[in-house]
Formats: C-alpha cells, structure tokens, sequence
C-alpha cells in the first residue's frame, strides 16, 4: 500500500472514531432520560403531588419531598444569591485588578467544583453538631454554599460584558461607583444574571449528598425549619435502595420530576444566555 | 444625578457614605469565598481528630473497617476512590477526546449547537439519576451479558486475568467506573472542546496548506497546541470522579475491603462517607468518617488546585495572544 493511501485510511477512521465516540455520549443521554420516561411516567398521577410518602406497601405520593425540596432550594438561593452576585460585583468591579481577587476567583474555581458531600460534612459540624439535630436549616445552608460559587462566577462574567462606555458615562455625570453599579451596570446584565441563579438553582435541586446528613429525611409533612425535613433526593436515595416496589416506584417518578425539573431550567438558561448581546454560544 | 450632588456637601458625604458600604459590603462577599475554604478544611480537621489521635498513622495504612470493635483504617476506601476514578478516566478520555474533535473539528454547523447543548444536558443530569439508573438498568445489564465474557476470556490470562475473576455480581468496583465514566464525559469533553477552539486558525491552516489531512492536523497541530488544556480538563474531570457520591454509592457494593478482582463489590471514601454517617453511633466511629471526609479534600483539593492553575495559565496566554 502506498503511504498516501495508508493516510487517508487513518484520517477515515479517525474521523469515524470520534463520529462513535459522539454517538456514545448521546446514547447515554438517550438511554437515561427513556429509562426515566419509561419507568417514571407509569407512576406519574395526581395523587404523587396531593399525598405523602407514604409507608410501605400502601399508595400514597411525595407531596412532604417536593415541598421540602422547594422550600430548601429557596433558602439556599436566598442566602447564596445575594452573598454570590455581592462577591461577583467586587471581582467585576471594585477589585477587579486587586491581587486578592486572583486568589479569589482561584478558591471560588475550586469551590466549584469541590465534592458537595464535604460541604455536607462542613454543615454538619457547623449547624448539626451545635444545635444537637438535623434540621431543614442546616439543609438550606449546605445548597447555598455550592449555589454561591456559580453565582460569584456567572455575576462576575455577566458584569464583565456590560460595555465600559455605559460605565464611562455615569461617571462622567457625577455619579459615585454604587449608584452606576447599582442604576446602570446591573439592569444591563440584568438578565445575563437571572441565568446565573437560574443555572444554580439547576445545581442545587438535584443535590443529594449534602442533604444526607443536614436535613436528612422526613416521613411525614413538616414545615418547621429546625427540625428534619423530606427532600426529592433524599427519598429517592431511600426508595430506589428499599424492596417495596411502590417506594421504588416513587422514586422513578421523584427521579423524573427533578430531571426534567433540572434539564428545563437549564436549557431556559441556556436560551436567555443566546439572546443576550455579546452572549456566548 | 442631579445638580444638587455638586453643592450640598450634606449629600455628597451620603453619597461618600453609601459608596464606602456598598463597597465593604461587595468586599466582605468576596471575602467570604476564601473563609468558606478555610473554614471547610478547619471543620474537617476538628472533627477528625479524635480519629486521628487515637489511630496515629495507622488510619492511613489499615484495611481494616470494624464499628463493633471500633477498628477503622482509610485504605479500603481510598483504594477503591483511586482505582474507580483511574478506570473511568481509562474509559472516559477517548470518548471525551473524540467527541471534542467532532464538535470542532468536524460537525456541520447545524449540527455543532444541537450535539454540544445534549453534551452539556449530559452534564447537568443529577449524579443521583446516575446512581438509580446504574443501578437497575446498568449494573444488569453489565452482570447479564459483559461480566460472564470478561470472567471466560479476561480471567485466564496471566496477570490482568486476576482483575476479572469471581462471580459477576452486577454491583462492584468494575460497575461504578463504568456510571462515573459516563458522568465525566461530557466535563472533560466541554473543556477540551472549548481548549480545540482557541487554536488559532492560522496554525491549522498552515498544517493543511503542507498537505496534511485532518486527522495529522489535530494530532500534530491541534492537540500538542492545547496540552496543557486537555490535562486541565481531564484532571478536572478526575476531581469530579473522585467525589462523586450518589452515583457510586447505589453500585459500589459498599464493602470495606480490597479486592484484587473489578468485578467485586468494594467501596470509596463518599460513598462510605454517604452509606454510614447518619447511622454512625459513637464518636470515634464519626470522627472516623470525617477523617475519610477530610482525605477525600485533601485528595480533590490538589488535583482541583492543579487542573485551575493549569486552565488559568492557558487562559491569560489566549488572553495574550489575541
């Protein structure tokens, strides 16, 4: 064989391997959410969202585990949100070439991508182990520290995109660096934010180790914030690992509610990002 | 703004005021990131102790797991952490690598967005949606069909046959790779591909006006270009992998012991970590856990550190080039 030929036979399946290796990746997509589908549509009905968890063997839904789920997420956006998009103002604007800020958005990085069963632990310590119980707060706390990373980051490279003119020209009439902040640089990235918490919130919803040991579970409704507290992953972890096969079954259905939860919040965010001038991908 | 900034100095000092809070206030966020570090790595510490002073080193070096008589050593579960992790980069890689090349090299336009943004959905599935479908749709599978070949042809053989030995048990360390690699696909494929996208044009077409065909092109021009990149991105994809909790702990097997062969059940440090800690009575047996806790972020705290470091230095070179 000519050398030239034994090139172009390598480009070809090189070219196709990297075809298959794509195929792969979508397969699995496809292979997870028709599994969802399949298992978890069989379970889908009005009782799943109007009743409780139910004990094993009889019927019953995951009313208790979707509030709590709600009422968590909330907090934690609520604490994490303003402290993140704070933290993201400083590094976008006040300190934006400080020294510190490198060392800043370095710690923020790795936060991000730190394993959320070491926040858990770090929570426990700090609320669980003080207030002698595991408690819906102490949940709340867990997801707005993994929620506050993507927050400081997607606040800094959404103030960052604000064109420096518009800046300019508030200074320019007089205004001090709180009010161009506050009247000019944030409704500019106003929406390029929203997808930060957007996209957030995606992250912490279908959190579960860090839950393990801050709110842990609950069997029954419970709305008070000191005490533990039922959340979708938690019981999903729980009922997918029983033998009963209607708590397995929840599960499938929990496990569907979050994924397509999760997967229409982030294509939402996705298409906000699109709109945006300047926006990337 | 309006002209009364400038001639009541009652509100040009309001003004002052409000500017130095908002500030300290933006400042005191910040600054918040590297507490919650600190604090996390303190609080780890702390509750380690009593772990660590009653079992010195040997919690570093013992196999042994036993709550009953209060006997715990790490290397189970730090074994199982490293081996699951290095298996699904094993698998994950090439797959990660081929899908980048697709996406930036090959893919028609109309077809980059719609595969890219499954790719990046891939990623924002929950890891426990990971773990339920290993479980009961994977791990069957795996014990059905792949197990029984690997232990009939693997097995015999000299050396890598004692790795596929046993009975197919579905769940183990072999089944855990597998669902991590899946996990990390799609994170190190997105950082490779965004790595592929800042060759500059001029290179590669300088590889094919020489005659060069795609694949030499990216093999000889794209890929030496974007080295540090790729190791950034596979090692954060081995971070990703080596904390993972809730896809490991449904098919890991949870079993504290070291086993020569992939196909038994074995355990990692999260998963332990999952698995036991709520149900953990006495001090030692928590502190015990936390110890684990505190070497899974020693462990991700380096290589997190070091793929940042990696992908920040090449950003301030795109940065530099443009």
């Amino acid at each position: 064989m000519s050398r030239r030929v034994v090139r172009k036979f390598t480009n070809v399946a090189a070219l196709a391997l990297s075809g298959v290796a794509t195929a792969i990746g979508l397969f699995f997509l496809g292979a997870i959410l028709w599994t969802l589908l399949y298992n978890g549509l069989a379970g889908l009905s009005v009782t799943l969202f109007t009743a409780m968890t139910p004990p094993p063997g009889s019927s019953g839904g995951l009313l208790n585990a979707i509030y709590g789920s709600v009422v968590m997420t909330v907090i934690g956006i609520a604490i994490g949100g303003p402290v993140g998009m704070l933290a993201g103002t400083y590094l976008a604007e006040y300190g934006r070439t400080a020294r510190i800020s490198a060392v800043i958005r370095f710690v923020n990085d790795v936060l991000l991508s730190a394993p959320s069963i070491i926040i858990g632990l770090f929570v426990y310590e700090l609320l669980v182990v003080r207030m002698g119980h595991f408690s819906a707060i102490a949940g709340a706390v867990a997801l707005a520290i993994i929620a506050m990373p993507v927050i400081v980051r997607t606040t800094e490279d959404m103030l960052n995109l604000v064109p420096q003119g518009m800046k300019d020209a508030s200074t320019a009439m007089g205004a001090y660096q709180w009010r161009t902040i506050l009247s000019v640089i944030y409704p500019a990235a106003r929406s390029g934010v929203v997808t930060g918490l957007l996209l957030a919130v995606a992250r912490i919803s279908g959190e579960t180790a860090p839950l393990l040991f801050t709110a842990l579970n609950n069997q029954f409704w419970s709305s008070n914030l000191s005490a533990p507290m039922a959340n979708l992953p938690v019981v999903i972890f729980q009922f997918a690992l029983s033998p009963y096969p209607n708590w397995q079954q929840l599960a499938w259905s929990g496990a569907l509610i979050i994924t397509v939860s999760i997967l229409v919040l982030s294509i939402t965010a996705r298409l906000v990002v699109s709109s945006l001038p300047g926006g990337r991908r | 703004m309006n002209t009364v900034a400038a001639i009541d100095p009652r509100h040009a000092a309001g003004q002052r005021l409000r500017e130095r809070v908002f500030r300290s206030a933006t400042l005191a966020a910040a600054l918040l990131v590297l507490l919650l570090l600190g604090g996390v790595a303190a609080s780890l510490l702390v509750g380690a102790w009593p772990a660590l002073a009653h079992f010195k080193l040997a919690f570093l070096t013992r196999e042994i797991w036993n709550p009953v008589t209060d006997q715990f050593g790490a290397l189970a579960p730090v074994y199982g952490t490293l081996v699951t992790s290095f298996l699904a980069l094993l698998l994950a890689i090439p797959v990660s690598f081929g899908i980048a090349i697709f996406l930036t090299e090959l893919a028609p336009v109309w077809l980059k967005r719609p595969v890219g943004v499954a790719v990046e959905l891939l990623a924002a599935v929950p890891s426990i949606i990971y773990g339920i479908w290993g479980l009961f749709v994977l791990a069957p599978i795996l014990q059905r069909h792949v197990q029984p070949w690997l232990i009939e042809v693997l097995g015999p053989l000299p050396l890598i046959g004692r790795l596929f030995q046993g009975p197919p048990y579905g769940i183990g360390v072999l089944t855990a790779s597998f669902v991590l690699a899946i996990m990390v696909i799609p994170f190190i494929a997105a950082v490779m591909r965004d790595v592929f996208e800042t060759v500059p044009d001029v290179l590669k077409e300088s590889g094919y006006g020489l005659g060069a065909t795609t694949w030499e092109v990216i093999w000889q021009v794209v890929v030496p270009y974007a080295r540090t990149g790729m190791i950034g991105g596979i090692m954060l994809g081995l971070g990703r992998a080596l904390g993972e909790t809730m896809a490991v702990t449904f098919v890991i097997g949870n079993a504290h012991r070291i086993g020569s062969s992939l196909l038994a059940p074995g355990t990692t440090i999260s998963a332990a970590i999952a698995n036991e800690f709520a149900e953990a009575v006495g001090d030692l047996y928590t502190s015990s856990l936390i110890g684990l806790g505190a070497l899974l972020f020693l462990i991700t705290f380096s290589v997190i550190a070091a793929a940042r470091f990696m992908l920040m230095r090449l950003e301030r070179r795109a940065l530099s080039s443009v």
